[in-house]
This record gives C-alpha cells, sequence and structure tokens, in this order.
C-alpha cells in the first residue's frame, strides 16, 4: 500500500464521471472506463468472469492457445469424399450440419431442405416425402460437422459421397475439412433439393472431383495462410468476399488441370463452374480457419473461442478450455439488406458455420479490407474500418500474418476472449448472408450480425465451475456465490 | 563485410511495407545493403544476385530478412527489423485518414493494457456489480476504493483478505471520501498536502477533519477511507489496520488520526493494540465512546472529530495537547452571551432541537454531544438511547430530533443531499415553520463532489419556513455548521458570510454547533422550569 504513496496516483474511474472531472480538476491522472454491467448484467456470471480476469491459469493456458493459433500452417494437401476423410460416414446413414447439435423436428426449413436434398443425392430415399419421414423417424443420424473437424456454409450438409476440401496444419498433421461451394441461387446449402440442384451434387461428387482432386494433387501442398493474406490485400475479407482468393486458388488450379490430361471438355465445365462463382475459395477459407482454430482447442483454462456456428435456431460457440461443449443462445437477427421482394419477415435466423472465419480473425474482423461488401451492407469504408479496430477490443492478440491495408498494415483482430466479449459488451461481429426461412428459396440478402453474448456468459460460467474445481487453483481472490 | 539473416516464418507482409523496412535498415552506419522479403522463389534469387544469399532454407510463407555490412551493424540492423516487424500500426492511437479515436476503455483489463501504470481503481458502480469490478482491479494490482454501498459482507471480506495478500488496499465499500497523494477520490476538500495521515471509517467525518486540519494551518499527508462496515466484527478492521500499517511506513505522515463511530468491542481492542505499537503518534476519535476509556500509551483520545483535528495539529505544532474534555456542558463566553440574547427572543413552546443532516457522521455526533448534556431525542438513525423515528421521521411531536438526510429511507431513486440538497431544503423550511422549534441545526458540506452550491437554496428555504412560522416571535434560533475549506470550490468564507448575512449563527465545527444547539435547548427548559417553578 505505501508503494503507492511514492507514486504518481493513476485512477481508473469505473462508474460516476463527476469523479473523474474532480479528479482532472485538481490535475490528477484518471482513465474513465466505457463501464457498463458485464454479462449483459447476469450478476453472477459477472461475479464468476471477475474470478478469471488476470488469472495465471487461464492467461497461460490462453497463450498456449494462442500461439498455437498463430502457428497453424493451413495446407491444402487434398480432396476426398467425406466417406472417405470422415471414419464416422464411412458406409454410415449419418449426415453432418452446421452448428451446434439439433434435432430434426427442431430444424429451420432450409436445414431440413438440404437434409432431404442430402438423402435423395446418396439415394438413401426416392422421394422428399420418404426422406422426411426416413428422417422424422430417426434412421438418419445428425451431427454437427464440427464434431468431425468439418464446417459447411449455410445448413453446412455434408453427406458421404461429397467431395471435401482438405487442408492439413503442417505443424501438427491435423486435418480439417469443408464441403465444396455449389455456387449462388438454388443450391443445397440454402435448402434447395430439387432436381437440377440433385444434378449439380452429383455432377459436382464426379468429375468436379475428379479434376479438382488431380490438380490438387498436382500442386502438392498449397500453403494458404500467404494465399489469404494476398487476398486481403486484394479486397477480400475471405467470408462473404472471395472474389480475389478465387482468383488467386485458379491461378495454381488452372496450370495443374491442364498439366494432367483431363479431357477438355471436362475441364471447360469445371473452369466454367469455378469461374462462375465468386465464392468458391469461402469452402477452403472456412477449412483453412477450422485448421487454425483447431490447433488451439482443448487447452485447460483456455478462453479462447475455437468455434463460432449457427444451425439456423440457435447461435453456439465452443472456447479452448471446454473442449466440444457447446454454449447456445438463439441467434441475433441480422442487420442487412435484402434482394428485391424480400424483406426481414422473409429471413430463416443466421445460419452456417462460415463464422468460423471471423473465430479466426478474418471475415467481420477484417472488414476493413473489403470496403465493397461494406457498401453493400449499407455502411461505409470508414464503418468498416470501426469495426475492425473495435474487434482489437475483445481479442487475445493480432495475426500478423493478415494484415489489412486500411489499418495502415495493421494485423487483424484475432484469438476471441470469452472474457473479453462478457466484461465488454462488444460482440464478435460477423459478416453474413441470409437465407429464405423456406427450404430452397435460397439467399435473400446479406448484412452483418453478431454472436449473441448468452454464448459468451454460459462459456465464462462453465471456465469458472472448472477453474474452482481445479484441485491447484488458489482459493483467493474468487467472489462467493449469493447465499 | 559480412552477410546476416534472420528468418521470421509464418508472417506475410505486403512488399511495400517491407522495402520500407528495408530502406530503414539501409539508412544504419555500417550497412551497405538490406532487403526485407517474403522468401519466395523469385524474391531468393533477386537476393543471390544483390549478393545476399547464403540463407538458411526458407519457406514462401516466410519472411526473409537478410543485411550486409560490418558485423555489429548487421546485428543491429536485424534487431531494428525485429522491432519494425513487431510493430502493429494502426490498432492503437488515430488513424492517419483521421477519423477514428481511441475509444475509451470498457473493462479494466483494457484500461490496464492501454496504460498499465494505473494504480487504483475507483468504483462507483450498483451496488451488486461493485465487488467483481473491485476484484477484477485488484486481480491487476490496482488498489481500489469502492464509493458503492450495498456490497455483502462475504464480498467485503473476500475482497480485503485478497488485497491484504497482494499488498494491496480496499477502501470501503460504502467510502465516500478519501484524498491519496494529494488527489481528491469521492467527496472530498481541497486541503493542503501536509503530515497529518487521516484513515477513517466515515466520509464526512474525514471531511470535518481533513478540513478543520486545513482550516488550522497544517496538512494532510494522505486519508484513505475504510467504508462504514470495516470496523465490524466480520472484518476486523481489515482496511484500517492496512491503512495505519503503510501510513505508519510513510515518510511524509507524522501524526495518524483515526476516524470511526464506535467499533465492536474485539475490533477496538485490535486497532488500540495497533495503535500503541505504531512509531507514528495516533489521535483516535470513536464518536461517543468514552475518550478516558482508551486514551494513553501513545494514543491520544478525541471525544470530536474537532478535537481530534486539534489534537493532530497540536502534536504537529509541538503544543501539549489539548486537555480532556470536561463532562458536561462548556460553550464559551462570549457564544454564551450571544446565545442568551437569541434565547430570550423565543416562544415559550419553543423548546426543540431539531437537526436536519446532509452528513450521517455529523447527525450522529450531534446525537452523541445533546445526550452527554441529558438531551435524548429520536432519530431515522438513532445511536444508543434515543429512539428511532419512523414515517420519515416528522410528527416527532416536541422532542429533540435529529435527522440524516443522507439515509437510504429518503436517497430511495434521488441522489444523496450532499449532491442535490433540496429534500434537505424542503425539511428546513418545513422545521423551521414548526412552532417548537427553538433550534435548528443544520450542516453544509462543501468540497468536490458536493453540490455546486449548497448555501442559496438553504437560505431561501430559511426564509420561507420564517415566513411561514406564526410570527417574529416565533422565529426559531438557526445553527449551521460549514464542513469545507476556503480552497473549495464553493469557497468557505463566503459560504460563511451568506449564512450569517441571512441570521444563521455560524460554528466553527460540528461539535460546536451541536454544543450551541445544547445550550439553547437547556436553557430554555431550565427557563420554562423555573417559570413553572415561580408559578407554583
Amino acid at each position: 500500500m505505501q508503494e503507492l504513496f511514492a507514486q504518481e496516483l493513476r485512477v481508473a474511474n469505473v462508474g460516476l464521471t463527476g469523479f473523474a472531472e474532480n479528479l482532472r480538476h485538481a490535475g490528477g491522472q484518471v482513465v474513465e472506463l466505457d463501464w457498463r454491467p458485464p454479462a449483459d448484467g447476469d450478476i453472477e456470471a459477472g461475479r464468476a468472469l471477475a474470478g478469471l480476469v488476470n488469472d495465471a491459469r487461464v492467461e497461460q493456458a490462453n497463450r498456449i492457445a494462442f500461439a498455437r493459433y498463430l502457428d497453424a500452417q493451413p495446407v491444402l494437401i487434398d480432396v476426398l469424399t467425406a466417406g472417405q476423410a470422415i471414419a464416422a460416414l464411412h458406409g454410415e446413414q449419418r449426415i453432418l450440419h452446421a452448428g451446434p447439435p439439433i434435432a430434426w423436428a427442431e430444424m429451420c426449413g432450409p436445414m431440413q431442405g438440404a437434409i432431404v436434398g442430402a438423402m435423395l443425392y446418396e439415394g438413401w430415399a426416392h422421394s422428399a416425402e420418404v426422406a422426411e419421414v426416413m428422417a422424422a423417424g430417426g434412421q438418419v443420424a445428425f451431427e454437427p460437422a464440427h464434431h468431425h473437424h468439418a464446417v459447411g456454409p449455410m445448413a453446412g450438409i455434408i453427406s458421404p459421397s461429397m467431395p471435401l476440401w482438405v487442408v492439413e496444419n503442417s505443424v501438427t498433421g491435423d486435418r480439417t475439412f469443408c464441403n465444396f461451394n455449389e455456387g449462388l441461387g438454388k443450391v443445397l446449402r440454402f435448402g434447395a433439393n430439387t432436381p437440377a440442384v440433385i444434378e449439380r451434387l452429383a455432377w459436382m461428387g464426379t468429375e468436379l472431383f475428379e479434376v479438382v482432386r488431380a490438380a490438387v494433387a498436382q500442386i502438392g501442398g498449397l500453403e494458404l495462410k500467404p494465399l489469404l493474406a494476398r487476398a486481403l490485400h486484394m479486397g477480400d475479407e475471405c467470408h462473404n468476399r472471395n472474389a480475389a482468393a478465387t482468383a488467386l486458388l485458379c491461378k495454381h488450379l488452372l496450370p495443374a488441370m491442364l498439366s494432367d490430361g483431363s479431357p477438355m471438355d471436362a475441364l471447360r465445365r469445371v473452369t466454367d463452374f469455378i469461374m462462375g462463382n465468386d465464392h468458391f475459395f469461402l469452402n477452403v477459407s472456412m477449412a483453412a480457419c477450422k485448421s487454425m482454430l483447431d490447433a488451439a482447442a482443448g487447452v485447460a483454462h483456455s478462453s479462447m473461442v475455437t468455434v463460432m456456428a449457427r444451425n439456423g435456431v440457435n447461435f453456439g460457440i465452443q472456447v479452448s478450455g471446454t473442449g466440444e461443449e457447446w454454449f447456445q443462445a438463439p441467434a441475433n437477427p441480422v442487420d442487412g439488406l435484402f434482394f428485391p421482394g424480400y424483406n426481414v419477415q422473409d429471413a430463416a435466423a443466421d445460419l452456417g458455420d462460415s463464422a468460423i472465419t471471423e473465430t479466426a480473425g478474418l471475415g467481420g474482423f477484417a472488414m476493413a479490407a473489403a470496403p465493397a461488401i461494406v457498401q453493400f451492407v449499407g455502411g461505409t469504408p470508414a464503418d468498416a474500418t470501426a469495426h475492425s479496430r473495435r474487434m482489437h477490443t475483445i481479442t487475445l492478440g493480432t495475426n500478423p500474418a493478415f494484415t489489412l491495408p486500411a489499418l495502415d498494415f495493421g494485423p487483424t483482430a484475432a484469438g476471441i476472449d470469452a472474457r473479453a466479449v462478457a466484461d465488454s459488451g462488444v460482440l464478435p461481429i460477423i459478416n453474413t448472408g441470409i437465407a429464405h426461412r423456406h427450404a430452397g428459396v435460397g439467399q435473400i440478402g446479406a448484412g452483418i450480425t453478431t454472436a449473441p453474448m448468452g454464448c459468451f456468459v454460459a462459456a465464462i460460467n462453465a471456465l469458472s465451475q472448472r477453474r474452482r474445481a481445479d484441485p491447484d487453483h488458489d482459493p483467493t481472490g474468487l467472489l462467493p456465490a449469493d447465499a | 563485410m559480412i552477410v546476416k539473416h534472420r528468418i521470421v516464418p509464418n508472417v506475410y507482409q505486403d512488399s511495400v511495407a517491407l522495402m520500407v523496412v528495408s530502406s530503414k535498415l539501409l539508412a544504419l552506419d555500417g550497412i551497405d545493403a538490406a532487403s526485407v522479403v517474403m522468401a519466395t522463389p523469385a524474391n531468393l534469387e533477386n537476393l543471390l544476385a544483390a549478393g545476399l544469399g547464403g540463407h538458411q532454407p526458407a519457406k514462401p510463407s516466410d519472411l526473409l530478412v537478410a543485411v550486409a555490412g560490418e558485423d555489429d551493424a548487421c546485428e543491429a540492423a536485424l534487431e531494428l527489423a525485429a522491432e519494425l516487424l513487431a510493430a502493429t500500426p494502426g490498432i492503437e492511437g488515430p488513424s492517419t485518414k483521421g477519423t477514428l479515436t481511441q475509444p475509451r476503455p470498457s473493462n479494466l483489463q483494457r484500461a490496464v493494457a492501454a496504460d498499465p501504470a494505473l494504480n487504483l481503481a475507483l468504483i462507483s458502480v450498483p451496488g451488486p456489480y461493485a465487488a467483481a469490478e473491485a476484484m477484477k482491479a485488484l486481480r491487476l494490482g490496482l488498489s481500489v476504493m469502492i464509493f458503492s454501498d450495498n456490497v455483502s459482507e462475504d464480498h467485503e471480506l473476500v475482497l480485503k483478505q485478497y488485497a491484504a495478500r497482494q499488498g494491496l488496499m480496499v477502501m470501503g465499500p460504502d467510502c465516500g471520501t478519501a484524498i491519496l497523494n494529494g488527489m481528491p477520490l469521492g467527496f472530498a476538500n481541497v486541503v493542503r498536502r501536509g503530515p497529518i495521515g487521516v484513515v477513517g471509517a466515515s466520509g464526512t467525518g474525514m471531511q470535518e477533519v481533513t478540513s478543520r486540519v486545513h482550516n488550522l494551518g497544517s496538512g494532510i499527508s494522505q486519508a484513505l477511507g475504510t467504508g462504514g462496515h470495516d470496523l465490524s466484527e466480520a472484518i476486523g478492521g481489515l482496511s484500517m489496520l492496512t491503512g495505519m500499517a503503510a501510513l505508519d511506513e510513510d515518510p511524509d505522515t507524522e501524526v495518524i488520526v483515526l476516524i470511526s463511530k464506535p467499533p465492536s468491542p474485539s475490533v477496538a481492542a485490535t486497532v488500540l493494540h495497533r495503535a500503541r505499537e505504531l512509531r507514528t503518534p495516533v489521535v483516535v476519535v470513536f464518536l461517543g465512546a468514552d475518550p478516558a476509556s482508551f486514551t494513553g500509551h501513545g494514543v491520544q483520545a478525541a471525544l470530536t472529530l474537532a478535537d481530534a483535528a486539534d489534537a493532530a495539529v497540536a502534536i504537529i505544532e509541538g503544543r501539549p495537547p489539548p486537555p480532556p474534555p470536561p463532562p458536561t456542558a462548556h460553550i464559551a463566553p462570549d457564544s454564551a452571551a450571544a446565545l442568551t440574547a437569541a434565547i430570550d427572543a423565543l416562544h415559550q413552546d419553543q423548546q426543540a432541537i431539531r437537526g436536519i443532516f446532509c452528513g450521517g457522521t455529523f447527525c450522529y455526533e450531534a446525537q452523541v454531544l445533546c445526550q452527554r448534556q441529558g438531551l435524548s431525542g429520536g432519530s431515522n438513525t438513532p445511536i444508543a438511547g434515543n429512539t428511532k423515528l419512523h414515517n420519515n421521521a416528522e410528527d416527532a411531536g416536541s422532542t429533540h430530533t435529529f435527522i440524516d438526510m443522507g439515509d437510504d429511507q429518503f436517497t430511495q431513486g434521488r441522489p444523496h443531499p450532499m449532491i442535490d440538497p433540496s429534500l434537505r431544503d424542503e425539511r428546513v423550511a418545513h422545521e423551521a415553520a414548526n412552532p417548537g422549534t427553538a433550534v435548528l441545526l443544520v450542516d453544509v458540506v462543501l468540497g468536490l463532489g458536493s453540490a455546486a452550491d449548497p448555501t442559496s437554496g438553504l437560505i431561501q428555504a430559511l426564509n420561507r419556513g420564517r415566513h411561514d412560522a406564526a410570527g417574529p416571535g416565533r422565529q426559531p434560533i438557526v445553527i449551521a455548521h460549514v464542513c469545507g475549506t476556503d480552497g473549495d470550490p464553493q469557497d468557505r468564507a463566503r459560504t460563511v458570510s451568506a449564512l450569517q448575512a441571512a441570521g444563521v449563527t455560524v460554528a466553527s465545527s460540528n461539535a460546536e454547533a451541536a454544543r450551541w444547539a445544547a445550550f439553547v435547548a437547556t436553557t430554555v427548559t431550565g427557563r420554562t422550569a423555573a417559570a413553572v417553578g415561580g408559578a407554583g
């Protein structure tokens, strides 16, 4: 205490502004906090949170998790069918979906529609009606893709015959997976399951699969971080804008496809398909992000967020210190613009695993890289820059591999700290497309949403419980719950 | 000339940014060539051609620094490169685009990250959130002042025990006043720095002592609040003991003043025991406790806040301590003469003291001093021996009343009367018009945090009350005490003049004001008794 008498008093003012003014009036040094009740005003969670602040175990765990994320080196190494890549899909009547676990009856329209489409594609049912009865009757197993190191945009449906991008973290040898992007319009990921959709899936699972697989093999391992980094400098944020990254991917794929002897008409169909879809790279970006975050997962006591994903009903997150435990809350509404003829009543709740990009420091966190899409959702480039800056207040650090020209080549914010979210009210922002709530209508808009606070509050409570249960923990510095 | 390299694995930066780094390296003395590039095959060929080859294997995703020159210069250049590459432009400070400013930190962790020299958190958030903020501050290495109240005893204890382990201090909860290193925290008066250190469980008690020390020409080294609950059995005076030890170590503190309402007996014993062990002389005021019961052996006991300040200044000035106060009323003869004249103008039905206070400790001290002269009464915050008044303490009849307008019942959903005295002023008008009021006793608390003008409204209220009173023969005597200094924004001298001009008798301390009020009440009671006796 007496050390303080010898120092210049520097006060953090938490609460009444008048006290800060008095200090300034007296010539004192004062930092005023922009305080609001933590954890959305959940008092007990706020106390649990206080017990995790500057905790030696948590800080050390976060350093480890964050370093593993930074060190990860995702490399595109292969293309496999889901049945080949994921043991749980091999010969099983199982389908993976986006977001946290959800039962068939609870699923939103687009997800049910996409599952029906996948069952038709797999030949497990010959009509939508039969597929629905089978799904409702428990004849098909459903699991989050995240449970198998996989991700998928929107409905995120992965069935055994679908081709997957295979990304390997060359540091650890661990693999992650994402399905292929079908393009825009009536597509499975928005719940469409018409014959045209199924035919396209069939072609993607055969000709596209063969050609791209051969090309990827020819490339012999494509490092994805430098590619993502360049795309950020070319106007992509690698979630809702992938035009540059798709072109960069093609710079590698096309020479490889041309040199591996595939028939020219097949190559033409494949290149037409890829060139016609500016989002073709999105799914590669997602697999790369999943790879970086899988590296950070499972560090006991770490409060780093490793998954953010939506199943069309709930938003779910995972944090490193609690492994595969999901913390869920109803998804927040999307603040967006709608295509002509649609409005917010038509919108499905926020959907898809693509928020893995924000979790990895891209997407909304790198919004300053992509002024074009900020304009699309009604913002200005200054808004984009502000978003990217604000995210620095909730992350463990920055990723020097991903820099933003608009921030004077400053690095993106990365490694969301669940504590910081709960203690600031600053929610991770997510760039997102908006699906029609009815299956198969497709994308009806795009916009910005946020991860709901409830997920982070639940995570804090779980981390706190584990921290208190740790036999090595220092029992002081923890506030007891109210009697 | 030699060539040196450094590989920064797995980091991408734009080539333009890297050229800037390269040019800065090249500008160093003793450097003949420098290049910072992504280790792509094309860049590696260029390096080789420029005589900068010969490095360890690097991947295209690695960043490669190559420098040529004198040995020491190369080392310096590699260090500078690491520094420049590690710098994170664009996140901190305003953008070069000039459109954004740094937002205020949203939590303590961010605040400390941005300013690691922070050393105190002043917490005034709603009570249920205060303990959590305090714990965060302690965990981040900050001492804490908790202005908020409604913090549970459990939490107070945990916070104070944790702070003790970390070598930090918790002032509060419910700590209204402190002065640290000359800086005002919460409600505080502008006082000069000096040799007297204060540890107090009462905010207004500390304001009275620190202001009086200043007004006597001395000054305050530190004034540490403990919060009103610190000297309870459960908390055991943890903050007071910490504060005493810190002041004892402080070379700028020559006398320590301890201020509290009477602590629990065991805590009082602990505090006094520790006080006697200190090298620094200690003045103790446990309001309401008999000073004779604990004075001596390095501890000087004071009956009142003013006495404590006087005793501390006397020690500093090397004067003998003032004599212990006599057990019964005494006021200066000239004061008595002036008051007697005013008492003569009172109507025979005007018998009661009406004390209307902003400062809870002033209300408490007034009750103590009146009781010592046989004047018991009622209060919304009664001391032992006085009765508890309910219903906002109105309709007390002819009994003496002492109302703490800062008590919870008056502050639900509205600011404390020190900040907004309007409710207190209304009550003053009401009691001034009360035909039974002999003497109206009020406090005016100045200082930072207090109302910018606490006087005008009070005078208007008095005039309103006097107007409503039954007539010139029913005007009560008004005694006020002004707690503050001439350095306060409200200016003590100006405040006193305004009150005197409005016909208010201004005492030099709360104790003096209370004694004057007691003199008035005992005088009118005696006169009535004599009159009744005479009639018989």
